[in-house]
């Protein structure tokens, strides 16, 4: 199955989540809100994406965004699967009931970024030593050891 | 290690130094000619380390071969990156060594942080914060030929030294001075 046809399928079968979908350098992509994030991924785990590759998150400035990265076996297709977390209060709904496989990159996620996880059985910090203090992944990190590059190198 | 002690205490009075030098002499000798590593791959310079002991460089030749347990070893070999979740067990490992000790820095970032020295939250600048560093190699990674180089530039060492009170390398390890690295609370440091 290519992506205008996994776009048609998934047309056909969710209507309301047609106008999120939108083709982005080639590859599938349907960015819901945070809030139907997890209805979101339940239909798209009862259409055929029963393999969650990896998921991620990105720190712009003002928002974060959790990436999900779903494929299919049986359609032989796969998509992004995204949703804006505020920043001031970075939580959103945990995916590790439908994709166990979400268990240990949601810690990380969590570890790096500070995105809490609702309905996460076991979150805490998976590899930075469990005294840490902040996430360093996040763009206004600032720590005392840190060494900033100079402009010239 | 505590014959040999006693040896230099008894050694060291009138009379006792020309005995004590050809002591000396086969102390160092057996000392520097097996030196058996503790291997403290923590990246990529590993491999060369693994590739080191294996049949193409056959660091066996000079007594010179990994051991699993830090209580069978003379020389640590800190090759790669070292992180501070990492540095506790490093610095318990060489408290688990017994004595005489020597540590080998192998690799840019176990000499100063390497790559990572700028805009990294989790790396430790250089293993010699923490501990003794006795030979640094230079490379990004060295190839074995800089290893085998470090060993026989630490033996050159090792036959400087005596087993006479107040003529040997004294040891200390370097306490962190930043607050940066803590041992384990139960770390089994003397």
């Amino acid at each position: 199955m290519n992506i205008q046809e996994l776009r048609d399928h998934l047309c056909g079968q969710h209507p309301d989540l047609c106008p999120l979908f939108s083709i982005e350098f080639g590859d599938g992509v349907l960015q819901v809100d945070c809030e139907t994030l997890y209805e979101a991924a339940e239909n798209l785990q009862s259409l055929g994406f029963d393999r969650l590759g990896m998921l991620t998150a990105v720190d712009f400035g003002d928002h974060f965004e959790m990436v999900y990265r779903l494929t299919s076996r049986s359609m032989s297709v796969g998509m992004f699967l995204k949703c804006a977390v505020p920043r001031e209060t970075p939580r959103t709904r945990s995916l590790v009931p439908l994709w166990p496989a979400a268990l240990w990159q949601e810690r990380e996620v969590y570890d790096m970024f500070g995105i809490e996880f609702d309905g996460h059985p076991d979150l805490r910090r998976i590899l930075l030593p469990p005294d840490w203090v902040g996430f360093p992944l996040r763009k206004d990190y600032r720590d005392d050891r840190l060494i900033r590059r100079p402009d010239y190198i | 290690m505590a014959i040999v002690d006693k040896l230099g205490e008894s050694l060291n009075g009138s009379g006792g130094g020309i005995i004590l030098t050809s002591v000396d002499a086969v102390v160092d000798w057996s000392r520097g000619h097996s030196l058996w590593a503790m291997p403290m791959g923590t990246a990529c310079c590993a491999m060369e380390l693994i590739a080191a002991s294996f049949n193409k460089f056959d660091f066996d030749r000079h007594g010179t071969f990994p051991r699993p347990d830090p209580r069978h070893c003379d020389v640590m070999v800190v090759a790669g990156t070292v992180t501070r979740k990492m540095a506790p067990a490093i610095m318990r490992l060489y408290a688990q060594m017994p004595d005489p000790k020597w540590v080998i820095a192998m690799g840019n970032c176990a000499v100063s942080g390497g790559i990572f020295y700028y805009d990294s939250y989790s790396v430790i600048r250089g293993v010699d914060e923490f501990l003794p560093v006795d030979v640094h190699i230079a490379g990004c990674p060295p190839r074995p030929e800089s290893l085998q180089d470090a060993v026989l530039q630490l033996r050159e060492r090792i036959t400087t030294e005596s087993i006479a009170p107040g003529k040997r390398h004294v040891r200390e390890l370097l306490l962190p001075t930043n607050g940066d690295v803590s041992l384990h609370e139960n770390g089994d440091r003397e």
